[in-house]
């Protein structure tokens, strides 16, 4: 039987049932004890599992962060909570300079079992500074792991295995993500931080998603179905390490691969896929391209901000222009549920 | 007490005399930041710990590495970029690390152990494991933001971690009243509501008899963490082998007063003249041995660059 939950209820679950089942899982940052709970995904957790354990920290990114890799390396497993990934862009030096490097340049002698969840904050007008998707600049660097998965299922799994793998992994959230429900299995399971997930068959088209784009790509797909064109999504789950092997084998199908990102594609993510995808396929006839934030900063006026957010009607169009060489149609605009029904503040 | 001592200073001095002279070979070919003339701080505080006691140090780390018992063979052979060095050489000076001694690491970019020792000991408090964590830092790491957002915190938990505060007074060529608007260290420390204590004179014996006192306390149960500004003098170039008392920025005036109260000569004076002679003997041949020991390892094989990026 399907037992339904939201991708915030199942953030949850997974942390309550590692804190359970593992003593040495902490959870601390901003607001992760109060009654608000990151959204529900902390919610009450310091009420079971005690203020040690569970506990907010002083608005102190660049401390609180070298704080967590510090219990890390003493064998905690701290789960560093930020509701905006505009503020590791404050911990950067700890994030890279350390938990990203210290198994290395210490020659395999100490680890850092640390995970930092971060939630990009598209909606609601929330501008320059609080819906940044920053994936890349960790994907950039060698030892972090980066996870982004799409579906509650993945992401309970995902974050169980976060917690688990002994090296710092970035678990990237989308605040519209956390709306999402579907089948979440009570027990305890993991997925793996390197298999992407094939969220929907084709034939004709292969679309990859980046973690809510990976919604917008099936949005974009029954859109598609309604002229003829049968497009495979994909889910990455990972975007370091990318798992290419599955996006590879649905080009070679498909020919035709649009990857969308909820980032810049400049220098990023989206561009590392078709970047290894040509490299693959070179001197073969393959179609490939980049969907994502317009270039520019996030404006905080909503007609702008339609126009900044890529939306499953640009996918659709895109697709259709590549199958259709460079014919053009469009479908119907309406916006999403969890867009419409969206209150702030955030 | 005056031996272990004078074996961990004169330990140290030679160890870093010895790394400046083979620097010119450029058998080591990574940066090297020599303490020479603030071992005292280092050999005072570790000391005062045990071996399952944690420490965190700077990039001016060989002192604090040693005198906390980091493998002297391990370091020389990562400073010669082998294999056998304590990051297999892919840490080099910079990063030394032996945790079997509790020598957690070094960072190259000021301040940033601080949070990280912060986090240790608390890790350790949750744990309820018997030990401490010691922090060495010096002067300029003071107005990171990682210095305040720690030390609050730290306060704030009553973290077991003992605060060390190397002050040279220079961060690289600038002087710390060009810098600083208070010279005062320890009221920084003080307004977290740490207890704080500055003290004078680079003197190993006071360092350790005040230090100790703190980890008795924290031993006993009672609250972090502490804070100690101990002042100190660095004789060499902020980076490599040489004194450069020539550059400008400072004159050997200045440093005479340092000089004439060198620890490593001063300790060494109280010893009887066979004890001191017999240490001194000990040292060089551990010494020589680990140079020995460090040429004759392999360097890493090709197929290392690809490992410890992630467990397997």
């Amino acid at each position: 039987m399907e037992r339904i939950l939201s991708y915030a209820e199942a953030l949850l679950e997974a942390t309550e049932q590692e804190m359970t089942r593992d003593s040495s899982v902490i959870v601390l940052g901003i607001g992760v004890d109060d009654f608000k709970g990151t959204w529900g995904t902390t919610k009450n957790l310091h009420l079971k599992f005690g203020p040690d354990r569970v506990f907010d920290t002083p608005l102190a990114e660049d401390g609180m962060t070298g704080f967590a890799v510090g219990a890390a390396l003493a064998g905690l497993r701290p789960i560093h909570v930020h509701i905006r990934m505009d503020f590791l862009l404050l911990a950067m030096n700890q994030l890279i300079n350390i938990a990203a490097k210290a198994r290395y340049m210490y020659g395999g002698t100490v680890s850092v079992p640390l995970v930092v969840r971060s939630v990009i904050g598209r909606s609601w007008g929330q501008g320059a500074q609080h819906s940044q998707g920053l994936h890349a600049l960790f994907a950039h660097v060698p030892g972090l792991k980066v996870v982004a998965p799409s579906t509650p299922f993945d992401a309970k799994g995902a974050l169980i295995a976060s917690i688990r793998d002994n090296d710092p992994v970035m678990f990237v959230e989308h605040r519209l993500i956390h709306f999402q429900k579907g089948h979440v299995p009570r027990d305890p399971y993991t997925v793996p931080l390197d298999r992407a997930r094939i969220l929907a068959v084709g034939t004709d088209v292969t679309l990859v998603g980046v973690s809510y784009m990976a919604v917008e790509c099936l949005r974009a797909r029954a859109h598609l179905s309604e002229v003829g064109i049968n497009a495979e999504v994909i889910d990455p789950v990972s975007l370091a390490p990318l798992d290419m092997g599955t996006i590879l084998s649905s080009v070679e199908k498909t020919g035709k691969l649009i990857v969308v990102d909820t980032a810049w594609t400049s220098c990023g993510v989206s561009a590392e896929i078709v970047a290894r995808t040509a490299e693959h396929f070179q001197g073969m006839n393959i179609r490939v391209r980049r969907i994502g934030y317009e270039p520019v900063t996030c404006p905080t006026t909503k007609n702008l901000e339609n126009l900044y957010y890529p939306n499953p009607q640009k996918i659709a169009s895109a697709a259709y222009s590549m199958v259709h060489d460079n014919g053009s149609w469009a479908p119907t605009h309406t916006d999403p549920p969890e867009i419409v029904e969206f209150k702030g503040p955030f | 007490m005056h031996e272990g001592f004078y074996r961990s200073l004169y330990r140290i001095r030679r160890v870093e005399e010895e790394v400046a002279k083979v620097y010119p070979t450029d058998k080591i070919k990574s940066p090297i930041h020599l303490s020479i003339g603030q071992e005292a701080v280092a050999v005072g505080v570790c000391e005062a710990l045990e071996r399952r006691d944690v420490i965190f140090g700077t990039y001016r780390s060989h002192a604090s590495y040693l005198a906390k018992g980091g493998d002297l063979r391990k370091m020389i052979a990562e400073l010669f970029g082998k294999s056998t060095g304590c990051a297999k050489g892919k840490g080099g000076s910079m990063h030394l690390i032996d945790a079997d001694a509790g020598v957690m690491g070094a960072s190259a970019v000021v301040g940033t152990t601080i949070p990280q020792a912060v986090g240790y000991a608390y890790a350790l408090k949750l744990q309820k494991k018997d030990a401490i964590v010691v922090n060495f830092f010096g002067d300029g790491a003071c107005d990171e933001g990682a210095f305040h957002e720690s030390l609050n915190f730290a306060a704030l938990k009553k973290t077991p971690v003992i605060f060390i505060c190397e002050n040279n007074a220079l961060a690289v060529h600038s002087h710390q009243q060009d810098r600083q608007a208070v010279l005062d260290i320890c009221g920084r420390a003080a307004a977290y509501g740490i207890p704080a204590e500055r003290i004078e004179n680079n003197n190993a014996i006071q360092i350790h008899e005040q230090v100790h006192r703190a980890v008795q306390m924290l031993r006993s149960g009672k609250p972090g963490p502490f804070f100690f500004e101990c002042m100190t003098y660095r004789w060499m170039e902020h980076v490599g082998p040489n004194r450069d008392f020539d550059a400008g920025y400072r004159s050997i005036a200045d440093a005479q007063r340092w000089f004439q109260t060198d620890e490593v000569q001063r300790i060494g004076s109280l010893l009887r003249g066979d004890v001191r002679q017999t240490i001194e003997a000990e040292v060089d041949a551990e010494i020589r041995d680990a140079f020995d020991f460090a040429e004759a390892s392999p360097f890493p094989a090709d197929e290392e660059l690809y490992t410890d990026m992630c467990e397997v």
